[in-house]
């Protein structure tokens, strides 16, 4: 664990909140999900929320982030509106993607979410795109200074995947890119030890997976992500070298995926001691634990932002529930711009 | 298209040439635009047609990528996604089934997948077809699985004059497109005006007019059946070749006023005739304009088979000029109501 040395206590206790609202908000859409108000998938991220708050807490308002299909953790920690994502996930017209995506495909490019991704490894590429666009940005900026596009130039592109992604031929091809042009991309694995149903040690032959990047000649470093604090400053290491023009990074986080591949699925195959170590290592629970044993804050404090918590989420479901359903003709509208009518064309 | 003047007469470029010149203008008016692509940049491209775009606008905007072509097609919809057009090139079209997960399950979709809330003006250059004995894997016409996605359109020019037009409307598009460039097109000569003009996406063009048969043709099989139209004039069939010249969107309206004049209908192209854009051609026809039909729809494709490689094979697998006159003779011969073979 971090020393809590150096950190504003507003800071501090952002990082608690976000990291209560993710696990709230997953065990919630669970419950939700059991009760029939959400239609489609769900692969709940409890047990990783460390990642998501303390590399986006290293991130700025020009930057961008690529998720995964397990993606409610990094949408809400990048700064997702809980009411617009049940919406989404409810399937009902106020939602993020006005019920054509669900929770797969959640994105916000204003908020710097270029969206989560359906397809393992398929946001790694796109994420590469985003760093190739931010560094013209700098150069754009030297010779068109008006051109709106040119104000992010210091802006970095994070990807997040998996174990299971970095065995995709997407994530060598993209570090391998992203190395070549010294892109500001950080590539974070969370490493949750399974590959959906397949243990770390059955899909690969290695450990560490930051030392894949020494194929490439980038930075690997490894993180333990069951502590906000040490992604943070991992993250920030990382993004700092990424806006300083000096290439991308591999950051590996280590943490456990505390439930199943999908909400549905018990998980039966990972072993019970390995479960009750990891539930032990709880991210949360042991930052809680930190930050009362700093004195930074108070138990009641850490109560008075759990019910916080508490109340936005029913507001945002209150609010789903209330969303319209679309009108089927919908389905027909988005496929292409408003010139083209945005409908679907032969 | 708009009236021919001197200028236009005079100015004859290639096909490769005209691309070049629509991709540069492009570049000169967005100095966002970003090419990217495996040899375009120092090389010039395995066909020139990106010559001198480096030396002209750095290296900093046309980018020689690694044989990556998932990353390559991911990072160009990544950059488009923020708002940064870009033109990526496929240098053998088959070599975008390394890529089919970017364009088939992320560019395709994004606009839709959000909402509508996102776009990704992003530009495929596909480059397509037989160049002459290239065999398997460096000759597919794949255009008919692209059209099969929606969420994607799909470009064919088959002259140098809409090559620029059309490439210019396809980068301005906020949309993805497929452009599908013939190989065996690059080295042919049109007439391109001088002034700035853009062609609209879904706009067909009738290459020769006729009264008799409605010829469909797009890409290589254009100057083909262009030949065939003259020499079934010396037999008294008049041929209207015709050019959708972009697969998705299709001028259906187009087509319904060729058929108007002609009744009469004969598809032809490169790629394989199952499932091929044929097919579709055949059935939008059948299903909505039936009632101008006199005689049997008839296509003239591409065999069903992978390229082979000897040249006498693979102009077998071709549709070449006889076939497609054989086709359109038959279809001469034929009313609705008798029976048409295929083959």
């Amino acid at each position: 664990m971090q020393s809590l040395a150096g950190y504003s206590p507003a800071f501090l206790k952002e990082l608690y909140r976000k990291m209560v609202l993710i696990r709230r908000f997953e065990e919630r859409a669970a419950e939700l999900r059991s009760l029939g108000y959400i239609p489609g998938f769900l692969h709940p991220y409890i047990g990783q929320e460390a990642v998501a708050v303390g590399a986006c807490a290293a991130l700025g308002s020009h930057d961008y982030i690529t998720s995964t299909h397990r993606g409610h953790g990094h949408i809400l920690a990048r700064g997702g509106d809980p009411r617009y994502m049940y919406a989404e996930l409810f399937a009902r017209r106020d939602g993020y993607n006005r019920a054509k995506g669900g929770s797969l495909h959640i994105a916000n490019i204003e908020l710097g979410i270029i969206g989560a991704n359906g397809i393992v490894g398929g946001g790694i590429p796109i994420a590469v795109g985003a760093g190739l666009a931010l560094k013209q940005a700098r150069q754009l900026g030297s010779r068109h200074p008006d051109d709106p596009r040119a104000r992010r130039a210091d802006g970095v592109a994070v990807t997040f995947f998996g174990d299971g992604a970095s065995n995709q031929g997407a994530f060598h091809e993209s570090l391998n890119l992203a190395a070549l042009w010294r892109l500001p991309v950080i590539f974070i694995c969370e490493n949750n030890l399974y590959g959906e149903f397949t243990p770390q040690h059955k899909h690969q032959t290695i450990r560490d997976i930051a030392t894949r990047a020494s194929s490439y000649a980038v930075p690997g470093l490894i993180a333990d992500g069951n502590d906000v604090l040490d992604v943070y400053r991992v993250v920030s290491k990382a993004a700092e070298d990424a806006r300083k023009g000096r290439g991308p990074t591999l950051v590996e986080c280590k943490t456990y995926r505390q439930r199943g591949h999908y909400e549905g699925d018990m998980g039966q195959y990972r072993p019970a001691e390995e479960v009750a170590f990891w539930l032990e290592a709880d991210p949360i629970k042991n930052y809680r634990r930190l930050l009362l044993s700093g004195k930074l804050c108070s138990e009641d404090e850490l109560k008075a932002l759990d019910q916080a918590v508490e109340q936005e989420l029913e507001e945002a479901i209150a609010f789903a529930k209330a969303s319209p359903h679309p009108a089927p003709e919908e389905a027909l509208e988005d496929v292409f711009v408003e010139s083209h009518g945005g409908r679907a064309l032969l | 298209m708009r009236a021919t003047s001197k200028a236009e007469q005079e100015r004859r470029l290639t096909y490769a040439q005209a691309i070049r010149e629509a991709l540069a203008e492009e570049m000169e008016r967005d100095p966002s635009l970003l090419l990217l692509g495996e040899d375009i940049g120092e090389p010039g491209g395995v066909f020139g047609v990106t010559q001198g775009l480096l030396q002209r606008f750095g290296a900093e905007r046309v980018l020689d990528t690694p044989i990556s072509e998932e990353a390559v097609i991911g990072t160009a919809l990544g950059a488009a996604l923020l708002g940064v057009p870009t033109v990526a090139e496929i240098m053998f079209s088959d070599f975008a089934t390394l890529a089919m997960d970017q364009i088939v399950n992320q560019a395709a979709k994004f606009r839709y997948m959000t909402g509508g809330r996102t776009s990704a003006p992003l530009v495929i250059r596909m480059v397509t077809g037989t160049a002459g004995a290239t065999a398997a894997q460096h000759s597919q016409s794949l255009e008919a699985w692209f059209t099969a996605t929606p969420g994607l359109k799909v470009v064919t020019a088959s002259t140098p004059a809409d090559a620029k037009g059309l490439l210019k409307s396809a980068i301005r598009d906020p949309d993805p497109v497929l452009f599908f460039e013939h190989k065996l097109l690059y080295n042919s000569r049109g007439a391109v005006p001088a002034e700035e003009y853009l062609i609209p996406l879904g706009e067909g063009r009738v290459m020769r007019e006729g009264h008799d048969v409605t010829l469909v043709a797009y890409l290589y099989m254009v100057p083909r059946a262009l030949k065939v139209a003259e020499e079934l004039a010396r037999e008294g069939i008049s041929v209207e070749v015709w050019d959708p010249r972009t697969l998705v969107p299709f001028d259906r309206e187009g087509l319904r006023r060729s058929l108007e004049k002609t009744g009469r209908l004969v598809i032809v192209h490169e790629a394989p005739r199952r499932n091929g854009f044929g097919a579709e051609l055949a059935a939008i026809a059948a299903e909505e304009f039936f009632s101008l039909l006199k005689a049997p729809i008839k296509r003239v494709c591409g065999m069903n088979t992978p390229m082979p490689y000897a040249p006498e094979l693979e102009q077998f697998v071709i549709p070449d000029e006889a076939r497609i006159a054989a086709g359109v003779r038959e279809v001469m011969r034929s009313a609705l109501g008798s029976t048409s073979g295929g083959c």
